[in-house]
């Protein structure tokens, strides 16, 4: 396939022990994790929880040591993260600083701005938001409109973010804005820049919405004249959408776009016992989640070796989300209502409600099959 | 344990057999084939680099490669539409090392338990396995075939009347090693043949024109072509990784990822057939059109050697039977060495 490169990687060495450590760990702390718990796990928020993780070494474990990193490699990183989604841990109040805000801050951030933040995203004690999607802007992002205009020492925000996952419950976000505006609509990516916004800032008011489930997953962001110092800019002034869009190659990169909804294969398994057509689809499932597996890690290998796999991303988010998506209903099909237990149930009509947003957070389907096209050739 | 080549090497082979059969193969070919026609000229040059014993270790006249390197050959094979039976031979002339047996020269032809004979009447020898994992090295002259028709890939097979007296009998590690063999040979032409598919759709969605633009140029057509790009790429990674665990912990142990890759390409192969043929439309509908010499050939082999829904109770069957708790641990240590199967 032009271009498109999966190259086969091992987990490291290490990743016995590294297993073992987690599986012993995850076991005591999800001992009261309800079904809902794990059905959100990577989009759920549990501080507490996160700390945990930190304490441990968990949580920027390929960083530099100069700011509490673990300098660790990026595969038994990906060995941690696995573990924890498989488990269905609730890792969404460290997930998106340790995927992408940090690194984010590491490669382009200021000394100053490492020296402030690094250190407590490792301990688990500062949680990030993703200020991207605006209430006119969703796929088409760079035509968004939330503009950040100089002022002295700093900048003035005025506008709308939406669809923030977590953001009533984070610290800061990373908030791509307009801080130049063109009058041509074809150079919509220019004039954009990153900035480290204090989500309890003067000026921001946060309503969280409620999700499908009846959660308070994500929200709507307001910033009314909201003030950021000079010193929070994230990397060049213009050059947001370069840096926004690198950014996603990691977002896209994760395991937990396959494995989401894995805890409930899990949990359901032992109920499928007498059920005739389970083996199949049962096998089904696990050839599909051997093999995304394998190109998951073969994008985390890229990403060790310094490689931006942004389109081979691309394709196993979309597969993955796929195989994500198809295993509740597959489950469905199989599990018998009567006697499936209650928690397993829940899990499945939790599964059912979540698995909708895998194709959509992070890229949608339509968008990153787009990227794949063009990585092909069509225009 | 066979070894592997590096990747070095590994990248000259491939460039090799690319070379071969981009100079001497092509649609002509595989309708020659079809027509019962044995490739003399590209099989005289695959021997001459070597090819049909590469598999056998080096003590009798092989080149010792494992599995992932045969699955590298075997891909630019299928994307070529395997005009000659190489990867039979290759598998063949490997089974017939592992059960201690010295491979012949020639086209070794394999024979598994219920499945037709690709070539059998070429074959200067036969392997013949049984399910219990004995093979048998038989001269092909002694071997009474009848035609095996109605394959919907139309290649040449047969299947054996009687196959007379073996000349050498030997055992192979485990009794699922061959049917594994030959699962991971027609995952990896599989994974080939759609790869062709797929360039040959893009190319004419990039041609073909329609109210005024390419075909390509529509993203109904464009989601299409991914999707099928990425089954593509599910195929070829999973025949490779079910190489790599052949190569590391046996091919009798290997079925949870030979066994995969089976049900993975087996159902990339229908469903990325059938893009192709939607974005051919009418024309690669046609017999003239060589569209079909590939999706053709994908429904043969994704029946060859157990179907997707065979593999995927087997895989299902063995994950039951050990519980949803060993479920996600059994998956991480396959390829941390401390697998089970």
């Amino acid at each position: 396939m032009p271009g498109l490169r999966f190259d086969l990687r091992d987990t490291p060495p290490e990743a016995p022990a590294l297993r073992a450590e987690l599986r012993a760990f995850l076991a005591e702390a999800g001992r009261d994790w309800s079904p809902r718990v794990r059905a959100y796990s990577w989009m759920g928020f549990d501080r507490e929880f996160s700390r945990e993780v930190g304490k441990r070494g968990w949580i920027g474990m390929t960083w530099p040591a100069a700011y509490g990193g673990g300098e660790r490699t990026a595969m038994e990183r990906y060995v941690v993260l696995e573990e924890m989604l498989a488990a269905g841990a609730p890792v969404g109040a460290h997930w998106i600083g340790d995927r992408q805000s940090g690194p984010l801050i590491l490669r382009l951030g200021t000394e100053e701005q490492r020296r402030e933040f690094i250190p407590r995203i490792v301990a688990g004690e500062l949680a990030f938001a993703i200020g991207l999607s605006e209430p006119d802007s969703g796929s088409d992002l760079a035509s968004l409109r939330t503009k950040a205009e100089r002022v002295p020492g700093g900048w003035r925000i005025n506008g709308r973010k939406v669809w923030t996952t977590n953001a009533h419950r984070c610290d800061f976000m990373i908030a791509l804005l307009r801080t130049s505006s063109s009058p041509d609509p074809k150079q919509k990516h220019q004039g954009l820049s990153q900035f480290l916004v204090d989500c309890r800032a003067s000026g921001i008011s946060i309503r969280p919405i409620l999700d499908l489930a009846g959660e308070e997953g994500f929200n709507e962001i307001t910033f009314d004249d909201v003030f950021v110092p000079d010193s929070l800019l994230v990397g060049k002034e213009g050059a947001g959408w370069e840096q926004a869009t690198a950014e996603l190659a990691f977002e896209r990169a994760g395991p937990e776009r396959y494995l989401s909804s894995l805890p409930l294969l899990t949990a359901a398994l032992d109920d499928l016992r007498d059920e005739p057509a389970a083996p199949e689809a049962v096998g089904r499932l696990l050839a599909r989640a051997g093999t995304l597996r394998q190109m998951s890690l073969a994008v985390a290998g890229m990403l060790q070796e310094g490689i931006t796999p942004a389109r081979e991303a691309a394709l196993v988010k979309d597969a993955g989300n796929d195989f994500e998506q198809a295993l509740p209903e597959r489950l469905r099909d199989l599990l018998d209502p009567i006697r499936t237990p209650p928690a397993v149930q829940e899990m499945l009509a939790d599964m059912t409600m979540v698995a909708r947003s895998y194709s959509l957070r992070g890229g949608t389907r339509e968008i990153l099959r787009g990227i794949i096209a063009r990585q092909l050739g069509l225009r | 344990m066979a070894g592997d080549a590096d990747e070095g090497l590994r990248g000259i082979l491939i460039e090799q057999v690319d070379r071969l059969l981009s100079d001497a193969a092509g649609p002509a070919v595989l309708r020659a084939a079809e027509r019962g026609e044995w490739p003399e000229a590209l099989w005289a040059e695959a021997e001459a680099l070597g090819l049909p014993l590469a598999l056998a270790p080096e003590a009798m006249g092989g080149a010792g490669l494992g599995w992932e390197d045969a699955v590298a050959v075997w891909q630019v094979l299928g994307r070529h539409g395997a005009p000659l039976p190489l990867a039979h031979g290759m598998a063949a002339a490997a089974l017939l090392g592992l059960a201690d047996i010295e491979p012949p020269a020639g086209f070794i032809a394999l024979a598994l338990p219920n499945e037709p004979v690709a070539w059998g009447r070429r074959a200067g020898h036969v392997a013949a396995v049984d399910g219990a994992g004995q093979v048998a090295l038989h001269d092909g002259a002694g071997v009474e075939w009848r035609r095996s028709e109605g394959a919907i890939s139309r290649e040449p097979a047969d299947r054996a009347a009687s196959f007379g007296a073996p000349l050498r009998t030997g055992r192979l590690p485990g009794a699922e090693a061959a049917r594994n063999a030959g699962a991971l040979l027609h995952a990896a032409l599989i994974a080939g043949a759609l790869e062709a598919a797929l360039d040959m759709a893009v190319d004419y969605a990039n041609t073909r024109k329609q109210f005024g633009r390419p075909i390509g140029a529509f993203q109904a057509v464009q989601q299409q072509l991914a999707v099928c790009a990425s089954e593509a790429a599910a195929a070829a990674v999973a025949a490779a990784a079910a190489g790599r665990a052949a190569d590391r912990r046996g091919l009798d142990d290997a079925g949870f990822e030979i066994g995969s890759a089976k049900v993975v390409a087996g159902e990339a192969a229908g469903t990325g057939a059938a893009i192709a043929h939607q974005v051919f439309a009418a024309i690669g509908f046609t017999d003239d059109h060589p569209l079909h010499l590939f999706t053709r050939r994908m429904w043969s082999w994704r029946d060859a050697c157990g179907a997707e829904r065979v593999w995927a109770r087997r895989i299902g069957e063995a994950a039951l039977a050990r519980g949803g708790d060993a479920l996600w641990p059994d998956l991480t240590a396959r390829n941390e060495g401390r697998g089970n199967a």
